[in-house]
């Protein structure tokens, strides 16, 4: 793509660098910008730039916070005895907008893929193990909830998180995996529909 | 089922062409160089996903070309499939049934069975293990779909477990509990394709000593041995023991990516011992196999594409091949030829329908 000036292909390939953007949307959202008043841009420069240096993570749960213990960890109303282990802040929010779980949450960083350079170490996983050590007598954890996704790579971090759990003797459970609500059982997958059955639920 | 309609655009030498097949016999003849070999891969490649000669696909892409599409129609009775294949510089390559692209390639792989006999064959005999390896994979994979599932995913499985034994080697440190996270479902998709492997031979041996005797006129015993770790029932403990090993090679040295098998004849290493004659019928038998197996698991016969064989094979081999063709026992068949009147005063003598195309003329 040919650009009138310089500055603008420097915008465009900053913006393109974004996942899900293309060249063709970058230049949009520059010509955009450049149509608006300046204090716009200087306004979404600045969110951008206080949210990258003064964003924190939750020294318990790793999640994204506003100061050294995220909200949900702080907040009186959560169960602290119930963990749920997820990838990303982006899972809890999904968790979230369910409200169905009031339990807190381990954010991991990320999932076990060798081929991609990221091992055990590079997870926040011994904090985990630390986080249901440190748990005192009177708060222990009853349950930790593994809500990986159903992928060779998550079975395996699940795997290998079981493992790991072990020895602290705190249950282990894992999210269900099935048919979705509203979903045709004769256009699901015959792995999902085979281990629906196999994980069948009875009646009470 | 058979390949009625072949349009190309884009691939290798081609910079598009068109041809309409017969049902039987299609000799594709013109001078070296010209392209009669990258149309048979054009048809490899619209059945298996891939070229049989080229393992990277963006080289199958024409020469300054942005872009290939292969595009077939497959006759099966009444039915007819449109199946085409493109690729695209720096995208992933997509296959189509009747416009419908697949979500995985390997859902495509062994619906229309192909096998083909080209002149480096005998490197199977000649070369290493791997060579061996990836020819029984190919033939297990159109065989049968649950061996390329496990197959893949047990490839998916091993390169993580080698990239995780790099990063301990890079890191210096060490994680049991990790690397048995690995142990387990490799172990266990080892001896699930183990299963498939043996129980394959079972049945593919026969056949190769029955076309081998065919074709040779001779006496000679032949023998087509799998050898395979993972057989020993102490397999399990032995990969683990191995373990130390494993992690000084950054590699993982047991499973079945180390099968082999052993070709013989009179009880003699085949590659050691056997003629050039006798290495050639066993390798023409070795696919005659396949495509009998195909044959009867499909319940369709495959497409055969002979690669240069006039030129390759004695008189005998040769005969026999015509013999087969003539019989009916093989369906479509496609060969070709450098020298037209060659294949002409050979295929003259075949009572089937003998089509003859001019590869390079018009479009060079």
């Amino acid at each position: 793509m040919n650009y009138p000036s310089r500055l603008i292909e420097d915008a465009v390939n900053e913006i393109a660098k974004l996942p899900g953007i293309g060249k063709k949307t970058a230049l949009r959202l520059a010509l955009h910008l450049l149509k608006r008043d300046e204090e716009q841009t200087r306004a979404l420069s600045d969110a951008l730039l206080s949210m990258r240096t003064q964003t924190q993570f939750c020294r318990q749960c790793h999640n994204i916070a506003d100061g050294e213990l995220c909200a949900i960890c702080s907040s009186t109303k959560r169960d602290a005895s119930l963990i749920c282990v997820v990838v990303d802040t982006r899972d809890v929010l999904a968790i979230e907008n369910t409200s169905q779980y009031h339990g807190h949450y381990h954010v991991l960083g990320g999932i076990i893929s060798p081929l991609e350079g990221i091992g055990p170490a590079d997870l926040h996983i011994e904090s985990l193990v630390r986080r249901l050590q440190q748990a005192s007598e009177q708060e222990p954890v009853r349950e930790i909830i593994l809500a990986l996704s159903p992928t060779m790579e998550g079975d395996t971090t699940a795997f290998y998180l079981q493992k790991k759990l072990k020895p602290t003797g705190v249950k282990v459970s894992t999210i269900a995996r099935g048919i979705p609500i509203g979903g045709d059982l004769e256009y699901a997958d015959e792995i999902t529909l085979g281990r629906s059955i196999v994980s069948r639920v009875a009646y009470d | 089922m058979w390949l009625e309609k072949l349009h190309l655009t884009h691939f290798k030498n081609y910079e598009a062409g068109s041809y309409t097949f017969g049902e039987r016999v299609n000799c594709l003849v013109g001078q070296n160089g010209s392209g009669k070999t990258n149309l048979l891969d054009a048809i490899y490649f619209l059945a298996l996903t891939k070229s049989a000669f080229q393992n990277q696909d963006a080289l199958t892409i024409q020469h300054e070309a942005d872009f290939l599409v292969l595009d077939g129609i497959f006759r099966d009775g009444t039915r007819r499939t449109q199946i085409t294949g493109s690729l695209q510089r720096g995208q992933r390559k997509v296959m189509m049934a009747d416009k419908k692209a697949y979500d995985r390639l390997s859902d495509h792989i062994g619906r229309f069975p192909v096998v083909l006999i080209a002149p480096d064959d005998t490197d199977l005999v000649r070369d290493g293990s791997e060579e061996r390896r990836r020819f029984f994979d190919g033939v297990l994979a159109q065989l049968t779909p649950a061996y390329l599932d496990d197959f893949l995913q047990y490839n998916k499985i091993l390169s993580q477990r080698n990239s995780l034994l790099k990063i301990f080697a890079e890191r210096n440190y060490l994680d049991e509990d990790m690397l048995e996270t690995y142990n387990e479902p490799l172990i266990a998709l080892a001896q699930r394709i183990y299963e498939h492997r043996r129980r394959f031979m079972e049945h593919f041996l026969p056949l190769v000593g029955r076309y081998y005797a065919y074709l040779s006129n001779e006496r000679e015993r032949v023998d087509l041995i799998y050898e395979s770790e993972v057989a020993r029932p102490d397999f399990p403990t032995e990969f683990r023991k191995h373990r130390s090993r494993d992690l000084h090679a950054q590699r993982t040295s047991k499973g079945i990516h180390k099968d082999d098998y052993v070709f013989e004849i009179d009880g003699r290493a085949l590659r050691k011992f056997g003629s050039q004659g006798q290495q050639k019928s066993f390798v023409i038998a070795l696919k005659l196999a396949q495509y009998e197996l195909l044959a009867l698991e499909k319940e369709t016969q495959p497409i055969l594409l002979l690669d240069d064989i006039f030129d390759k094979l004695d008189d005998l081999r040769i005969h026999k091949l015509i013999e087969m063709i003539d019989s009916g026992s093989l369906g479509q068949v496609f060969i070709t030829d450098a020298r037209p009147e060659r294949s002409h005063r050979i295929l003259d003598q075949v009572a089937a329908d003998v089509r003859f195309f001019e590869i390079g003329k018009s479009y060079e």
